[in-house]
């Protein structure tokens, strides 16, 4: 509930820059569309990480929620971020567990951005749990 | 002022005080069972019953005798569907409904064709509006019964009634219609509309929950429909069931006092909507939605794009609203009369409806208006669609991952 009426690190990175990665998933015919966005600094350290979210109050308290832990973790480390522990930490109900997964997905997909503009292949995407 | 500010009254109204004091006596001292024949308990309960049918049969322009006291307008609506399809079955089996009707006439409808009915589903217009020259198509020598909604529960859009039901009875069919929401609000006259059928529900109108009624015609046609609850034969043999005394002499007192306070309270609340409506329609890409000319006074139903609306009404924490109907509102589907109205499912998730009752001030609706909109621009703060929006990227262009 905290991070729905008071959400963190709303905003916009710079999606042209080199070290930011942006993910854009969800789709507005669906209710839910979450844009995520990283910072990375020489040492694959996320030094910053801001998401805007049309969505319920779940999507946005997920994402929310999602760039706090994403902020210090190296990006593998970033990659470990399960939906589950979002479920757990935000007591989402089931029908809202879609939300924590499209978290996930935004990270994921955020990460692969930074990793194409970087050089890097893709990580695979998981499979939409939808 | 108290907070929060109820503003549903589409789902449900408050319990008039004068309704609750004309139904107290009927649960301790008046307890006797209306059926009662032989006995003053059972006579002075079906004096209060005999009153309300009267206070009801007033308000819509019949005879008392053609009132049905229901459970309310579900079953209601499931009495007359269900039980004019039993009774004229032999004359024809098709009924014409549309798109935009309550799931009780939309359900009661799909049972019915499992049993062998042909259902035609009318379209409405993006006003909300059915079509009458669909209607007229739509009419062969088969249909028995076409129902269709007065007023419409989401958007309060007022179908034409009257012309409908000419075309249903030059066709030889009964026309019934749902009223839920429209009987003690506007003027409803059963003769001067043509209506065969009506259901109503008294929690709509100031008055308790689990009481309703249909109005079944008993002169040019005399209508009967076939009973779906077995028992002592009570209603005229329409529906079986002890009858719920409290409620339905709260159904009358409410009936009575939307009779005599309807026109007065219907001129203020469309003031307050109208206020309402206008200062958030004029918030940038904030649509009204359905027609307007042809409305019930107290509802408005308006979309917010680039914003969710199930995130709207949790940010709109001190205003009650709904985002859909109460219905359906457990799902996460977008609302299907709004999807009728031809709305993309963006808008359609995007809408609010505020529905103003008799206990609504001008106090409240100012703060309802602020609130929204402090809400809707805080949301759009966090919107990434708003800022693409903004920024003149035309969304329909951009492939979106389903999910």
């Amino acid at each position: 509930m905290e991070h729905y009426t008071n959400p963190r690190n709303v905003g916009t990175l710079n999606k042209d820059s080199k070290n930011v990665g942006t993910g854009l998933v969800g789709a507005p015919e669906c209710g839910d569309v979450m844009r995520l966005q990283i910072e990375v600094d020489d040492n694959n350290v996320i030094t910053d990480a801001k998401f805007k979210t049309f969505g319920c109050g779940s999507a946005i308290a997920s994402s929310s929620l999602a760039t706090e832990w994403l902020k210090g973790k190296t990006v593998d480390e970033a990659l470990t971020i399960d939906n589950m522990d979002i479920v757990e930490e935000l007591a989402l109900p089931p029908v809202k567990i879609h939300c924590s997964v499209l978290a996930e997905d935004a990270i994921k997909s955020a990460i692969n951005d930074y990793r194409v503009k970087n050089g890097m292949e893709p990580i695979a995407m998981p499979k939409s749990h939808h | 002022m108290e907070l929060p500010i109820y503003l549903d009254n589409n789902a449900t109204t408050p319990l008039d005080p004068r309704v609750l004091e004309a139904m107290l006596p009927y649960f301790t001292n008046k307890f006797g069972n209306a059926a009662s024949r032989n006995h003053a308990f059972g006579w002075v309960a079906e004096e209060g019953v005999d009153y309300a049918r009267e206070q009801v049969a007033k308000l819509i322009g019949c005879t008392d005798k053609e009132i049905i006291f229901t459970s309310g307008a579900t079953e209601a609506d499931n009495l007359g569907i269900k039980g004019v399809y039993e009774m004229y079955q032999d004359k024809g089996n098709h009924i014409i409904t549309a798109t935009t009707e309550h799931k009780a006439v939309l359900d009661a409808c799909k049972h019915l064709e499992k049993l062998g009915a042909k259902v035609t589903y009318l379209q409405v217009k993006a006003d909300g509006l059915i079509d009458l020259q669909e209607l007229e198509a739509a009419m062969t020598e088969q249909t028995i019964l076409v129902t269709i909604m007065y007023g419409n529960n989401e958007i309060g859009v007022i179908q034409p009634v009257k012309e409908i039901s000419a075309i249903a009875h030059k066709h030889g069919a009964l026309f019934m219609t749902d009223a839920t929401q429209t009987v003690g609000k506007i003027p409803v006259d059963v003769n001067a509309d043509g209506i065969d059928l009506m259901a109503f529900s008294a929690h709509k109108m100031y008055g308790p929950k689990g009481v309703g009624a249909l109005y079944v015609r008993r002169k040019n046609p005399r209508v009967k429909v076939t009973a779906q609850i077995d028992g002592g034969g009570h209603e005229r043999g329409m529906r079986s069931g002890t009858l719920n005394v409290p409620g339905i002499v709260g159904l009358g007192k409410a009936c009575e006092l939307c009779r005599l306070e309807m026109d007065e309270e219907a001129k203020r609340l469309s003031a307050l909507r109208d206020k309402l409506e206008g200062a958030l329609s004029q918030m940038e890409e904030s649509y009204v939605n359905g027609n307007t000319a042809h409305r019930l006074p107290h509802v408005a139903n308006i979309s917010f794009k680039y914003v969710e609306g199930e995130g709207l009404m949790m940010s709109m924490k001190d205003l009650a609203v709904s985002s859909g109907s109460a219905c359906t509102s457990a799902s996460l589907e977008p609302s299907y009369v709004l999807k009728s109205l031809g709305l993309s499912d963006d808008l359609a998730h995007s809408s609010i409806r505020f529905g103003l009752g008799r206990f609504t001030t001008e106090e409240e609706i100012d703060f309802a208006i602020e609130h929204t909109k402090a809400a809707v621009n805080h949301l759009r703060e966090l919107s990434p669609l708003w800022e693409m929006f903004k920024e003149g990227i035309d969304l329909s262009k951009i492939e979106w991952a389903e999910h």
